[in-house]
């Protein structure tokens, strides 16, 4: 019964363990380096039926957030614009009347169809954002989308995890902006400092108290 | 036989990150048209219908429905609130204010009393209403028709043509309710912009084109005796005209 075991069978739960840890380690490493919005949403950049440019309409011509995503000020949702939008100045007779790029812009004129833009901020269907709230207390469209300005093709900047709501939610005084900033996407603090000291005094001036608890953003 | 194991896990190490990449955006760029892996969906997409977001419920596959004729919008003021809205024009920027629109026939609403375009705004006009309609106006007009008005917007530099200048004698006889019209509605090539601008921003546009008008045609007597002097030092030096201010 003695023999039952050979000798190396004694170094066997040893062995076991480091080869876990060898393998398991690098397989929990790469889960928790790669299966997070960080690298799954980040850089995310469809392409769209409309070859939009933000960069030609926002950078080059100086038009406003607001003239397409019109009522984002008072809704929770930022709106795409309507088809007639592009029309007002697309339409025939108008600029680029028959370009190529802009068919799905003529057919939905046309057939009253919508564009079918693709989605590329996406936050799960249990966590409620508000645009209005944000951009009128002193979020800038810069800081979730980046620099939309210089985008030819949008594409995702931020990771929209919760951790990175949480990371302005507990300190919004490293983020908050003149009311008058909020739409300018060039406007960027003189220094880190200058921000923090701006934030903090719009931060008790508006009373600005954003939720950390669940039932801020999931009920 | 360790070694060679090591050295395969080395090698599917490098493997990985070398196809997969750093995740770090500002490092390394990856843009991908590929769309986010969602591993457990089940609460993260719930069959439910956001704004503006397809569904399969509907024929056609839209969420968003359009309005019933006759029916107001959940989330929309209701017809009777809109001349009483229109007098908080100035607290229109806070949040959670409703979004005013309305079909009611009055005179807020359509720009005309009876059959005939009325004149004056329908609530009283502030330097908030103004400052309001400047900031609306730059976002909404002033692509075309240009931050002052002259019809000389930036679309005008990309093919446009036949903008209208605010300062031809036509439209500065126009009444406010034709104006008021032309915004909602639009006018010869300019398509509405009803859609996307509230009732009392509308107004507060005509009464912020009207200031531009006035400036625009301003003289030194217009100007307070005592602002005078500042304003010729400013021309004098710098050899153009002052910005139109409200």
């Amino acid at each position: 019964m003695s023999n039952f075991f050979p000798k190396w069978a004694n170094w066997l739960p040893l062995q076991l363990l480091v080869c876990g840890l060898v393998i398991g380690g690098p397989i929990t490493l790469g889960i928790w380096y790669y299966f997070t919005p960080k690298y799954t949403r980040v850089g995310y950049q469809p392409d769209q039926p409309v070859p939009f440019s933000h960069a030609l309409h926002v950078k080059q011509l100086g038009m406003d957030c607001r003239y397409c995503h019109s009522f984002v000020e008072v809704a929770g949702h930022s709106n795409l614009p309507a088809t007639q939008t592009c029309i007002n100045c697309h339409g025939q007779g108008k600029i680029l009347p028959n370009s190529p790029r802009l068919a799905a812009v003529r057919d939905s004129w046309e057939t009253g169809q919508p564009i079918p833009w693709v989605q590329i901020h996406r936050l799960p269907d249990y966590a409620y954002f508000n645009h209005a709230v944000h951009v009128n207390r002193g979020v800038s469209c810069y800081s979730c989308h980046g620099a939309v300005n210089e985008m030819s093709v949008v594409y995702e900047a931020e990771s929209l995890s919760m951790k990175w709501c949480l990371d302005c939610h507990r300190a919004p005084e490293n983020f908050l902006r003149p009311p008058s900033e909020i739409f300018n996407m060039n406007w960027h603090p003189a220094s880190p400092e200058a921000q923090r000291e701006l934030g903090t005094k719009f931060k008790e001036e508006w009373k600005v108290n954003p939720p950390v608890s669940c039932g801020g953003c999931h009920h | 036989m360790v070694r060679y194991f090591l050295f395969l896990l080395v090698l599917i190490t490098i493997l990985v990150v070398s196809i997969a990449g750093l995740r770090d955006y500002s490092f390394l760029p990856h843009k991908t048209k590929r769309p986010p892996i969602e591993i457990f969906p089940d609460m993260v997409r719930q069959p439910k219908v956001k704004a503006q977001a397809p569904s399969d419920f509907y024929a056609d596959g839209r969420g968003a429905r359009s309005h019933v004729d006759g029916t107001v919008p959940v989330g929309y003021s209701a017809p009777e609130a809109s001349v009483q809205a229109s007098e908080g024009v100035a607290t229109m920027g806070s949040p959670y204010s409703v979004v005013v629109f309305s079909g009611k026939q009055d005179y807020a609403d359509t720009g005309k009393i009876g059959t005939n375009w009325g004149n004056g705004l329908p609530f009283t006009a502030t330097l908030a209403t103004l400052e309001r309609g400047r900031e609306r106006y730059q976002i909404q007009c002033a692509v075309c028709h240009g931050a002052t008005g002259a019809g000389n917007g930036i679309a005008t530099k990309y093919g446009l043509v036949g903008v209208a200048s605010l300062h031809q004698q036509r439209l500065r006889d126009m009444t406010d309710g034709e104006i008021y019209n032309t915004i909602v509605n639009g006018k010869n090539t300019m398509l509405g912009y009803g859609a996307g601008i509230q009732v009392p921003d509308r107004w507060a546009i005509v009464a912020y084109i009207r200031a531009l008008q006035l400036s625009q045609n301003a003289t030194i007597n217009d100007v307070p005796v005592t602002e005078r002097a500042a304003l010729t030092g400013t021309n004098a030096a710098s050899g153009t005209t002052a910005p139109p201010k409200p």
